[in-house]
Parts: structure tokens; C-alpha cells; sequence
């Protein structure tokens, strides 16, 4: 199948914001319960693969396309469809220059010395 | 729309998942690859790019005239550090064609390596140019292929003409404890800079 066939042939969602590659994507909804995408007819079976996929942790955009197989842009899209129907958030990533808090840097340090 | 991020400056809260980036640059074949998968499940990545803004000039299309669009896979691995803290590392794909990638993964980049070969250090040059120019601060990671001559990190320095700050250490991005060490040099790094970047500001 032609990736953009998903998308319906477009290549940028309504969503005006540019999703990140590491923004994370999580349902709203408790475990088990996929906020009502199920019965949102003008989902395909990739949207309800990314919903079901968020459920019980953040994913980040470039995760669902590798599992999904899919390319970075048709990911995006779907994704976007998602946050107009208000089935899923969205944590675009803080910046570095933007922590102002430096132990989270030195939080990484010592994860990573404790890999 | 349930975009979770209002305010510009502030500290995440602890129960907010946070994702940070590293990329891992260098030339063609010189272990980019090896290095994410030493500390990180490795994965691919396809995006699909449009043949006419990008690789116009280099991709021969006589034949596929339809085709206008161009699959680039590169490699990304995630390391979870805890709950809610991520590190990603982006393999940046090794051919020049493909710098129009580069920009967007380096939005946002925490910090790079650039892994060098000192059999063919001159392709390093174009990566360390690009985050030099970009601010993004960056480790020089000397991988020690076997048979290669050893070069100390200090001669490694001048031929690449770097900034005192930037840290070049030798590695072999097989083992996991010498690539480990590696992402921890661009996180120390980056929090100096961080931290340099602040005090001027205080005193």
C-alpha cells in the first residue's frame, strides 16, 4: 500500500504545530478504556494501532513509526487526526536551552553511568 | 486539541514524561551504527522525503519520472533512564545528500557525537562544522579500529581545529562501557555549557 493512501493523500495534518520526532503521544483515557476511538468511524486501523500502542505508556512519534513500519510523515499525520478528535495528548519536548532545572541533566548522567 | 505544553520556561514536573535527544553523526562507515546499538535497542526509522527539494541534483529518476518521493532509513535507539525520563539517540544518515534531514533532527538535540576515524578523519569535518555552527555542543569520539593507529586526542584536536571546550575522547564503539562513557562526555558537556550560559546572568 502507498503510505500517504492512509493519510488520504495529505501530507500535514490541521494541527498548525510541527510534531516532533521525540514528542510523546499518550491516551488520556485508564487502561482498557481507548477514549472512544473505537466507535470514531473516521478512524482507520493505523489510528486505532497508534491509540491502542499509547495506552498504557508515552510513546514518542519515532517509536510509533518504526513499530508501526510507517514513515515519519504519515505518522505525523495520523497523530494529528488524533489530537483533533481528542483522542490522545501530546508532550512536545522542553527545549534543552529551555530546562532550567539542571538535575534532570545530571539525572541522565548518573542513568547513564548506572546502565 | 490537548497540547500539554503551555509555558515557555519551567521545570517538568516529576510525573511528566520528559525526551531528550542525542545525535550520533560522522561519516559513512564509520560506526554510527555500531555505537547506538552498543547501548541502546537499535531500530530503524524510514521517513519519506520529496525527490524535488532534496536530492533533485543527485537521484537519477530517468525512468521513474512519477516517483517523488525518496524512503531514507536511519537508526534510532532509546535508552529509558526511569519512569518518564527518555533518551533518544538519532543515527544521522552518513551521505551528504541527505544534510536536509539534519536540520530536523537537530532541533531540539541535546548534544551530538561525532565519531571519527583517524584513517579518514577528514570526514568528520562537514558534522563538526554543522553543530559548531549551530551551537549544539558535541564530543569528538575517536573510535579505535583495530589496526588503526592510535592518535592521541590532543593531535586529534588541532587537526580538527577545535574550541578548547569541546571534549574528544578515544572509544570503541562496540563495548558498551566505552559508549556509554561517550554519551556521558556530550551530557557533561552540554551541562556546563548550560551552566556557563547561566552565570553571567547571576554574578
Amino acid at each position: 500500500m502507498r503510505p500517504y493512501a492512509m493519510t488520504r493523500g495529505r501530507t500535514s495534518s490541521a494541527a498548525e504545530m510541527k510534531i516532533d520526532l521525540i514528542a510523546l503521544v499518550i491516551t488520556e483515557a485508564e487502561p482498557g478504556d481507548d477514549g472512544g476511538a473505537q466507535d470514531d468511524h473516521s478512524l482507520s486501523p493505523e489510528h486505532l494501532d497508534i491509540v491502542e500502542r499509547c495506552q498504557h505508556q508515552a510513546v514518542s512519534v519515532a517509536e510509533l513509526a518504526s513499530d508501526l513500519d510507517l514513515p515519519v510523515g504519515v505518522v505525523r499525520v495520523l497523530v494529528g487526526d488524533l489530537l483533533e478528535g481528542a483522542h490522545v495528548q501530546l508532550h512536545q519536548p522542553v527545549p534543552p536551552a529551555e530546562l532550567v532545572d539542571e538535575s534532570i541533566l545530571r539525572e541522565v548522567i548518573n542513568g547513564l553511568r548506572a546502565l | 486539541m490537548a497540547f500539554a505544553r503551555s509555558d515557555r520556561r519551567r521545570k517538568p514536573s516529576a510525573d511528566e514524561p520528559v525526551a531528550l535527544k542525542l545525535l550520533v553523526a560522522g561519516g559513512f562507515g564509520v560506526g554510527k551504527t555500531t555505537l547506538v546499538g552498543a547501548v541502546s535497542e537499535i531500530r530503524p526509522l524510514r521517513t519519506e522525503e520529496s525527490l524535488s527539494e532534496a536530492g533533485r541534483p543527485v537521484d537519477d529518476i530517468a525512468g521513474v519520472e512519477g516517483k517523488r518521493t525518496t524512503t531514507v532509513a536511519m537508526d534510532f535507539g532509546r535508552i529509558t533512564l526511569r519512569d518518564n525520563l527518555v533518551l533518544y539517540l538519532f543515527g544521522t544518515p552518513g551521505q551528504d545528500r541527505f544534510w536536509f534531514l539534519w536540520d530536523e533532527l537537530a532541533q531540539g538535540a541535546l548534544g551530538a557525537v561525532v565519531l571519527a576515524d583517524t584513517r579518514r578523519l577528514e570526514d568528520c569535518f562537514a558534522a563538526v562544522d554543522y553543530f559548531e555552527r549551530r551551537g549544539i555542543p558535541f564530543t569528538v569520539a575517536v573510535n579505535c579500529f583495530d589496526g588503526a593507529e592510535r592518535h592521541a586526542p590532543d593531535i586529534v584536536r588541532d587537526a580538527l581545529d577545535l574550541d578548547a571546550s569541546v571534549p574528544v575522547v578515544l572509544c570503541d564503539a562496540r563495548e558498551r562501557d566505552s559508549a556509554k562513557d561517550v554519551l556521558i562526555s556530550v551530557v557533561e558537556h552540554a551541562a556546563q555549557r548550560a551552566a556557563g550560559r547561566r552565570e553571567p546572568a547571576t554574578t
